[in-house]
């Protein structure tokens, strides 16, 4: 009898047969969803926009540090330097409601008192508090709506996919119904309903944007369970008298739930856009709320006189792009790597 | 085919259920005094006189009940007539505009027509073309600039760009404007020597033989127009690239190359015309999309179309008009929906037959 530890030179089979380590967190997360992870860290273009990301994260969380709030109870009201209507440029000096000095300030301007950095808008509104205080502002609508977009979902989702049938049927014409109402118009009726109801605040839009903003998630994840479904495991639990919720909510959903998760993730971007789009639109905040879509929307009395004030649309404009653009530079390599086509190569 | 053609119809009765049911449900976050308030032209302060408006339009009755009332109208005892019912194409009054739902739908839905037809053209086509040369070029540099330019293009929030447009080319350059015409040409139409045919300004414009007022009109769409098609390039652009790398990589593509075929005849003859099934149903999509009216465009361009309406409606909470013009727009889209299927059905045998 031979010896049963393997003898001999193995150097030549390691050539033909690929070999490398698993790490940890690879083997947490499974091999599809590990390749998914990495392909996000592969291109420069999705590295770029997790730097975009990072600068917006930094900002949000630095926000009181760079520009410390002048009523401390209500940081997100954007300070007034009077009342005058024009806007006035870059620069120019800030006389009333001036914030405390920040440590960065002094050696970035050079100068001894705050100035309007970006200018004011209409209504004397301190544009670059709008810009930073608005960071907060978007990334709380971003989170809210998206987190809650994705448990309507996948809870919608997961029903109709796991019971078929009839159930599973009326539940999608459910969502057909829903996806053809026109989006944004039935987004503006319930917030308009909303409004008087709850008054003027971020929430009326964001439950707006909520109830028409799930129906995506819950079909990709009815066609994810679908396939999970199938699966032996779920046979085998089903087979020893699982109940249905343990063997949908325990073995099927974690096996499905990454490619949604990531995607959902990545649609921050979008529904901030959506949100702007609200407030640029007169729905959502009460005037002078540090809101982006909000500072932007004090331009639209100014159309005709843009060359004097071009800073009123520039600033706000720039930095929703490049918010935007951060979470579109990663969506489109996740695009990519979640692309059945691309599967198999790295 | 007739089969899938009658399933596809027998959709159609359900859909537009779904969708008057879930306008009207909206309405249900009211109080019944807040939406008599919205039918009620002088709102009573008695609270008397607000109970019995509440009941003789029947807001307290059950929702069924109510939805059927709004379907259909209600027909009074005494003199026979009927009131309300959307059905009959009564939407009810809309304040912020001062006059009928339906007839501010009338009034604006020719402007926004207009727009759509000139815009439809630079938006397909342009994008189209775009993906072609980016997927014939795979990996090259026209496909990563064309990569970039479509990042760049669905990053832009369309009354960011749509304010730059009017920055650049309004403010400083003075070559377009917002609005609809310039005023001179105003008071040529609304004279009597200028002939309504369809209400479609351009169209009219041309058959009149006014060629002034027809550049004029086109001049202030010029800046919506770039706008609806440099958002909607990127999303043509990216559907069309990548059904045609998946066709280029088709058997029947190396057949023909084989055969000795030259790369023009391969790529625009045999390869494009099959890669553009996905295209098609998103063209359809975007052109309802347009003829819906196009809510921020029209308001940044203060384009007097069905889209800025809306906006206008909803800021003052005009909600009788909203939901006019939510109807009006699921309304289209069902039939679009409809035709868009069928279409598809012709072109491609593989829907009919699945």
């Amino acid at each position: 009898m031979t010896a049963l530890t393997p003898s001999g030179d193995n150097t030549l089979l390691g050539q033909d047969v690929a070999t490398r380590k698993i790490g940890r967190l690879e083997r947490f997360l499974g091999p599809e969803n590990y390749r998914i992870l990495t392909g996000l860290l592969k291109t420069p273009a999705s590295i770029g926009g997790l730097i975009l990301i990072g600068f917006f994260i930094f900002i949000a969380i630095a926000a009181p540090v760079i520009m410390p709030p002048v009523t401390p109870n209500d940081p997100y009201k954007i300070p007034r330097d009077g009342f005058r209507s024009d806007p006035r440029p870059m620069g120019s000096e800030w006389t009333r409601n001036v914030p405390d000095i920040p440590f960065w300030y002094k050696a970035v301007t050079g100068k001894d008192e705050w100035v309007h950095i970006m200018g004011t808008s209409e209504g004397q509104y301190d544009i670059f508090y709008g810009m930073i205080w608005g960071t907060r502002t978007a990334f709380q609508t971003g989170l809210v709506v998206t987190f809650s977009t994705f448990l309507i979902g996948i809870i919608y989702g997961s029903i109709s996919a796991y019971y078929g049938g009839i159930v599973d049927n009326l539940m999608m014409r459910v969502v057909d119904v829903l996806l053809i109402l026109p989006g944004i118009l039935a987004v503006l009726i319930l917030a308009a309903v909303l409004t008087p109801r709850i008054g003027k605040s971020l929430i009326p839009a964001m439950a707006a944007l909520i109830a028409f903003g799930w129906m995506g998630y819950s079909r990709i994840i009815r066609g994810d369970i679908l396939s999970v479904k199938e699966r032996d495991y779920v046979l085998a639990a089903r087979v020893i008298g699982v109940k249905d919720s343990r063997i949908l909510f325990r073995h099927i959903l974690p096996n499905a739930i990454f490619p949604t998760l990531v995607l959902a993730s990545l649609a921050i971007g979008d529904v901030v856009l959506s949100f702007a789009a609200l407030s640029f639109l007169g729905i959502g905040t009460e005037v002078g709320y540090a809101d982006w879509g909000q500072v932007l929307s004090f331009a639209r009395n100014w159309i005709t006189s843009l060359n004097t004030y071009w800073y009123i649309i520039v600033w706000p404009g720039l930095t929703l792009v490049f918010f935007v653009m951060g979470w579109n530079l990663v969506g489109d390599a996740l695009r990519d790597v979640l692309d059945p086509r691309m599967r198999g190569k790295t | 085919m007739t089969t899938y053609i009658i399933r596809r119809l027998l959709l159609v009765p359900v859909l537009l259920f779904g969708v008057t049911v879930l306008i009207f449900g909206m309405l249900q976050f009211l109080s019944p005094v807040e939406r008599t308030a919205l039918y009620v032209r002088d709102f009573p302060k008695n609270e008397k006189a607000i109970e019995g408006l509440i009941k003789r339009y029947g807001f307290d009755q059950p929702f069924y009940v109510q939805y059927w009332t709004w379907l259909v109208g209600k027909v009074d005892k005494t003199t026979g007539e009927r009131e309300g019912g959307i059905v009959y194409g009564n939407f009810g009054y809309s304040r912020s505009a001062s006059q009928p739902v339906a007839e501010l739908i009338q009034r604006r839905f020719p402007n926004t027509l207009d727009l759509t037809i000139w815009a439809v053209a630079p938006m397909i086509l342009i994008g189209i073309w775009l993906g072609v040369q980016a997927a014939v070029h795979h990996n090259g540099f026209i496909d990563q600039a064309a990569r970039v330019f479509s990042i760049v293009g669905t990053s832009f929030p369309t009354f960011v760009f749509g304010l730059l447009m009017l920055l650049i080319f309004y403010a400083n350059l003075h070559w377009f404007s917002p609005g609809r015409l310039s005023d001179e040409f105003n008071r040529v139409i609304e004279s009597d020597a200028f002939r309504h045919y369809t209400t479609v300004l351009t169209i009219d414009a041309l058959l009149n033989g006014r060629f002034d007022v027809f550049l004029d009109a086109l001049r202030h769409m010029f800046l919506p127009i770039l706008t609806l098609s440099y958002i909607n390039w990127a999303t043509f652009l990216r559907v069309t690239r990548g059904s045609m790398l998946e066709t280029l990589r088709m058997e029947y593509v190396n057949t023909a190359r084989a055969m000795g075929l030259p790369e023009r005849d391969v790529i625009f003859k045999h390869a494009q015309p099959n890669a553009m099934l996905p295209v098609l149903t998103l063209a359809g999509f975007s052109i309802v999309g347009l003829l819906g009216g196009v809510v921020i465009t029209e308001t940044v361009f203060n384009f007097p179309g069905i889209g800025s309406a809306a906006a206008r409606a909803a800021t003052s909470l005009d909600v009788v008009a909203m939901l006019g013009f939510a109807l009006f727009n699921g309304f289209i889209l069902i039939v679009a929906n409809l035709v868009v299927d069928v279409l598809y059905a012709f072109v491609d045998p593989r829907v009919r037959l699945s």
